[in-house]
C-alpha cells in the first residue's frame, strides 16, 4: 500500500479560494443538469453528426474552467457561452472546407418521409441562418433560453440578440408559409 | 425589415416546437452523450476526483478517489450530494463518476469482507486528515487483522498520551473507514466505544476479524 498526504497540492484555502469553489455542484452533476440543454442546442445548430464533437468538446473545456468559476455564476449561460463558441468554430471549419450544411435527410432518417418533414425542413433552414440568428433561435426554441442568457452566450447585449431572433424568424417565416 | 405578424409568428414558434418534440429520442441521446464525456474524462484523468458505488454487506458504499489513491469511503446512509459537496469545497469540483476505476477497490473489499483478505494493499490519499487525524489513524493503520488498541493507547501512539478523547474525535472524523481500521480501537476495559458507521457495524468487523471472542 502507498499512502500519499497530498502534500504537492495542499487543500484550497483562505477566503477567495472559499467563494469560488464553495458554491460550485461537483462537475458530474454540472453535466447532468446541462447536458440535454447543450446536446438541443448543438443538434439544432451543427446538426446530429457534429453535434457529438461539439458536445464533448464543450464539456472538456467547461471542465479545464470550472474550478476558476465564481461562485453564483450562471452554470446554463455560462456553458452554453461555451457550446456557441465550439459551434461557431465548427461552421467556420465547414465554410473552409466548402462542406454544405446538411441536408434534410441527415437530420433525422426516421422523419424523412413522415408529416414531420415541414418542421425538419424547419430546422435545416435554421442551420442555414447567418451565426448570430441561428444561435439565437436554437438557444429559444431548443435550449429554453430566455433572452438576457441568450445574449450572455452569443457575447451581445440583450437588445441585439431580441433583434437577431427577430431576424432569424423573419427569415424562417418563409419557409412555414411555402 | 418586413413585419412578422403575430399569428404568422405563433405558427412559426409551434413548428419550431413540434420540429423539437419530433426528436423523441433526444434526452436518450444527450444522456448517452454524457456518458462519453464522463468516461473519456475518466480515462484521460482530467477530473481531479473521481467517484462510484460500491457493493458491501452494509450497503452501497461511496468510494471517491484522487489520482493518488482512494480519498473517501462513505457509509450508505451520507447522502451523495453531501459527500461530493464536500469533496468539492475540500479538494475540487472537478468530480466526476468513473466506476471503472474502482475496480481494485471493489475487488479487495469483496475479499476483505469474505474473510480472505487480511491488509489492504489499495493506493490512499490522506489529504482529508488533519495532521494529528494523520499521526492518529496511521497508528490506527499499523494495528493488525483481529487486534485492537484501547484510544489511550492510539493517543500514546500519535504522541499525545492524554489526547484520548482528541483520538477518538479523530477517528470518528475518519474519511475512509473500514480500510483505515478504526474499529479496531475500543474503549480500555473492552467496552467497544463509538463508530461513525454505528455500533453494529463496528461489531461486525471486529467479529469478522476474530477479535471479539465472547461475541461482545
Amino acid at each position: 500500500m502507498s499512502v500519499s498526504y497530498g502534500v504537492s497540492r495542499p487543500i484550497r484555502s483562505g477566503p477567495r479560494a472559499r467563494t469560488m469553489a464553495g458554491g460550485l455542484p461537483p462537475f458530474q452533476r454540472f453535466l447532468d443538469t446541462h447536458s440535454e440543454c447543450v446536446w438541443r442546442f448543438l443538434v439544432s445548430s451543427v446538426g446530429p453528426t457534429d453535434a457529438d464533437d461539439c458536445f464533448q468538446e464543450t464539456f472538456i473545456a467547461a471542465l479545464h474552467g470550472y474550478p476558476r468559476l465564481r461562485a453564483g455564476s450562471n452554470l446554463r449561460a455560462w456553458v452554453m457561452t461555451i457550446a456557441h463558441n465550439k459551434a461557431m468554430d465548427t461552421h467556420r471549419a465547414r465554410a473552409r472546407r466548402a462542406l454544405p450544411v446538411e441536408d434534410v435527410a441527415a437530420v433525422d432518417d426516421r422523419s424523412t418521409a413522415s408529416p414531420r418533414a415541414v418542421e425538419e425542413t424547419l430546422w435545416s433552414a435554421v442551420r442555414e441562418l447567418p451565426d448570430r440568428q441561428r444561435s439565437a433561435v436554437a438557444l429559444r426554441y431548443m435550449a429554453d433560453l430566455p433572452h438576457r442568457e441568450i445574449a450572455e452566450a452569443i457575447g451581445c447585449s440583450e437588445e441585439a440578440a431580441r433583434r437577431s431572433l427577430h431576424e432569424g424568424l423573419t427569415k424562417l417565416r418563409k419557409v412555414v408559409s411555402k | 425589415m418586413t413585419t412578422v405578424t403575430d399569428t404568422e409568428l405563433g405558427k412559426l414558434e409551434q413548428a419550431l416546437r413540434r420540429g423539437r418534440r419530433a426528436r423523441s429520442g433526444e434526452r436518450e441521446t444527450a444522456a448517452a452523450a454524457a456518458e462519453r464525456v464522463s468516461s473519456r474524462i475518466a480515462s484521460e484523468g482530467l477530473a481531479d476526483i473521481t467517484y462510484a458505488p460500491v457493493d458491501s454487506p452494509f450497503g452501497t458504499l461511496l468510494a471517491a478517489a484522487t489520482s493518488k489513491g482512494l480519498v473517501r469511503l462513505a457509509f450508505p446512509e451520507e447522502h451523495v450530494d453531501a459527500v461530493l459537496g464536500g469533496l468539492a469545497r475540500r479538494i475540487s469540483p472537478r468530480i466526476i463518476e468513473a466506476p471503472a476505476s474502482f475496480d481494485a477497490v471493489r475487488r479487495e473489499l469483496d475479499e476483505y469482507f469474505d474473510g480472505s483478505r487480511r491488509a489492504f494493499e489499495l493506493e490512499q490519499d490522506w489529504t482529508l486528515m488533519s495532521a494529528f487525524g494523520r499521526k492518529v489513524l496511521g497508528a490506527t493503520y499499523d494495528i493488525p487483522y483481529g487486534g485492537v488498541l484501547s484510544y489511550a493507547e492510539v493517543a500514546a501512539e500519535a504522541g499525545s498520551p492524554r489526547g484520548s478523547r482528541a483520538a477518538g474525535n479523530a477517528l470518528g472524523s475518519n474519511p475512509i473507514p473500514i480500510v483505515v481500521p478504526c474499529h479496531r480501537v475500543l474503549r480500555s476495559g473492552g467496552n467497544l466505544g463509538g463508530y461513525g458507521g454505528g455500533l453494529d457495524r463496528k461489531r461486525y468487523l471486529l467479529n469478522l476479524e476474530g477479535a471479539l471472542p465472547d461475541g461482545r
